[in-house]
């Protein structure tokens, strides 16, 4: 048994579908709700601990993407608002994992979720706080 | 073909009939390495320049209308920014630097600055709406004494940009040497032990170093400015054009500086982005672009200008800015920053910027479209900046303690 937490992000099209219960029955795992955020007329975001065989865990994360979910891993609670981003590049110093980099030939600075750890740092230090803790 | 020296008319000819030929600066650079300036200079009618960086010294007038009874308002807070009041009755200012009533500033050190008068200007050019909150004393005239109404720029009779100073024409470079921890600077966070070096300034793409002795610049001259035309009005706060220059005339420090003012009605909240400085401020960062044309052979050779060709004094900003002692730890060019990382005292520094280069070449890509599509006329100065031969200084204050006049 091992427990994975995971952040869902539902598009407006699937807030009323059962698309976590029907994978968690399908995938036989056990859950906690960690957060859970569909009041917003956009997109539905929900936390979830998933319990189970990590395979099931896999298959169930695998069958919520094919349904339109998006599905990241919650140590990557970081986001960056892209159309806030102006580029300026005040933040790569201060992210010690090298997840906000900047090209050296187009000067733009890139995101990489996976390289976050969700620190924190960038948060307060980004000047027009494109980067935010998303839950 | 125009025979060099061009005229202004003449190149504003060519972009009536549609043949201007127009680039950036960035592109200028390899167009001047390739064709030398003599032949860049026929080839070439314009060039056009880009920054987008914070510009402290900003801010907005506006006249909010009468309101009925009549009020003339001595103070007044707009999203609960202090603005100030001290004009005539319903005209007011907001600075890009003023912070909310009420926030903590930097008593949790370092301070967060969420929200100022940079993010009050931002909102009003996106159109949102804005909480004005005023108190009078009344008089006959006047008799209203509070108000407390929704305001949006759509409703506003007047609304303008006024940057006293805009469009640094070059910036030092922030290191961290005598502090035993990160240092919060309106340079962006400098972290201890020189391990980091911030810069800000576009370089190459930068107005006034394609330009560096503001011979087609002035007053009048129409600008981009947060997304509409604007224009020069004065040389900017602290204009210093006298301070050292290299074999080209590119200043080696911070040097002139502009005066700018513009419609904020006709901007765009993509080039105009209220700014939180940790530890510091707010601020507000601004899109300023200028299209520079190509007169003649020198003005071709400068705007050839490359980010190698223009180096920036390396000031420690943990003791020596504040204090202002010591020495620069030496230059550095903006190829070198670019690279990512500098050499300081025989130490790697990784470099971090704070003005956006991507959208300064946006600014100029948009302004070289501008001038293509015949939206964007050149203007000849009327009256020109202070230059190098013009004796002007940059003076520090001279500090007369009150309380010891005539103690010799
Ligand atoms: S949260 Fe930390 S690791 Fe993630 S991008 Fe920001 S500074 Fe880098
Ligand atoms: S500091 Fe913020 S705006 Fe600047 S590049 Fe980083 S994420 Fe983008």
């Amino acid at each position: 048994m091992a427990e994975s937490r995971v952040v869902l992000h539902f598009p407006k099209d699937l807030l009323d579908q059962p698309v976590t219960s029907t994978a968690i029955r399908r995938y036989d795992l056990g859950f906690n709700i960690l957060r859970a955020d569909i009041t917003q007329d956009q997109e539905g975001l929900m936390v979830l601990g998933l319990v189970g065989e990590p395979a099931n865990i896999e298959g169930a994360i695998e069958w919520m993407r094919e349904q339109g979910v998006r599905v990241q891993p919650l140590e990557q609670d970081v986001v960056r608002d892209d159309e806030r981003c102006t580029d300026c590049g005040a933040c790569i110093v201060v992210c010690p994992t090298g997840a906000l980099a900047m090209d050296a030939a187009t000067r733009e600075v890139s995101f990489d979720a996976e390289q976050c750890v969700a620190c924190g740092i960038c948060v307060p230090v980004c000047p027009p706080r494109a980067m935010s803790i998303s839950f | 073909m125009i025979p060099l020296p061009k005229s202004y008319d003449e190149i504003n000819e060519k972009i009536r009939k549609g043949e201007v030929v127009v680039v950036t600066a960035e592109e200028m650079v390899d167009v001047v390495a390739e064709l030398g300036p003599a032949g860049a200079a026929e080839k070439i009618d314009v060039v056009t320049t880009g920054t987008f960086g914070p510009m402290c010294s900003s801010g907005a007038f506006l006249n909010i209308g009468h309101s009925t009874p009549r009020m003339k308002i001595t103070k007044a807070w707009l999203n609960d920014v202090p603005a100030y009041a001290g004009l005539a009755a319903v005209d007011l200012y907001i600075g890009a630097t003023e912070v909310a009533e009420g926030d903590p500033l930097n008593r949790s050190h370092p301070g967060r600055f969420s929200y100022g008068g940079g993010h009050v200007i931002e909102d009003l050019v996106a159109g949102k709406d804005v909480r004005l909150r005023a108190e009078a004393y009344g008089t006959d005239c006047y008799p209203r004494r509070e108000l407390d109404t929704w305001i949006s720029i759509a409703d506003l009779n007047e609304a303008y940009m006024l940057n006293p100073r805009n469009g640094y024409q070059n910036y030092n470079v922030a290191v961290n040497v005598y502090a035993d921890r990160d240092i919060y600077t309106y340079m962006g966070v400098v972290k201890r032990d020189l391990g980091s070096a911030n810069y800000c300034s576009a370089g190459q793409l930068s107005p006034l170093l394609n330009d560096p002795y503001y011979r087609t610049i002035g007053i009048g001259t129409r600008i981009f400015l947060g997304g509409a035309q604007g224009y020069v009005y004065w040389q900017g706060t602290q204009h210093d054009p006298t301070g050292g220059r290299n074999e080209r005339g590119v200043p080696t420090g911070g040097s002139g500086t502009l005066a700018t003012v513009g419609d904020l009605k006709q901007m765009n909240p993509r080039y105009v982005v209220g700014v939180s400085m940790l530890g510091y401020g707010v601020s507000l960062a601004v899109g300023l672009g200028t299209a520079i044309p190509v007169l003649d052979e020198e003005i071709a050779f400068q705007t050839g200008v490359s980010d190698a060709d223009i180096t920036a004094p390396i000031i420690d900003y943990s003791r020596n800015y504040g204090l202002n002692e010591g020495e620069p730890l030496g230059d550095v060019s903006y190829a070198a920053l670019k690279t990512g990382s500098i050499e300081i005292e025989g130490r790697q520094v990784p470099t971090t910027p704070l003005s956006s280069y991507v959208r300064a070449k946006e600014i100029a890509e948009k302004l070289k479209e501008q001038v293509v599509a015949g939206e964007f006329l050149l203007t000849e100065p009327v009256a020109p900046l202070p230059s190098a031969d013009s004796g002007q200084g940059f003076k520090p204050l001279k500090y007369r303690p009150v309380g010891e006049e005539g103690c010799e």
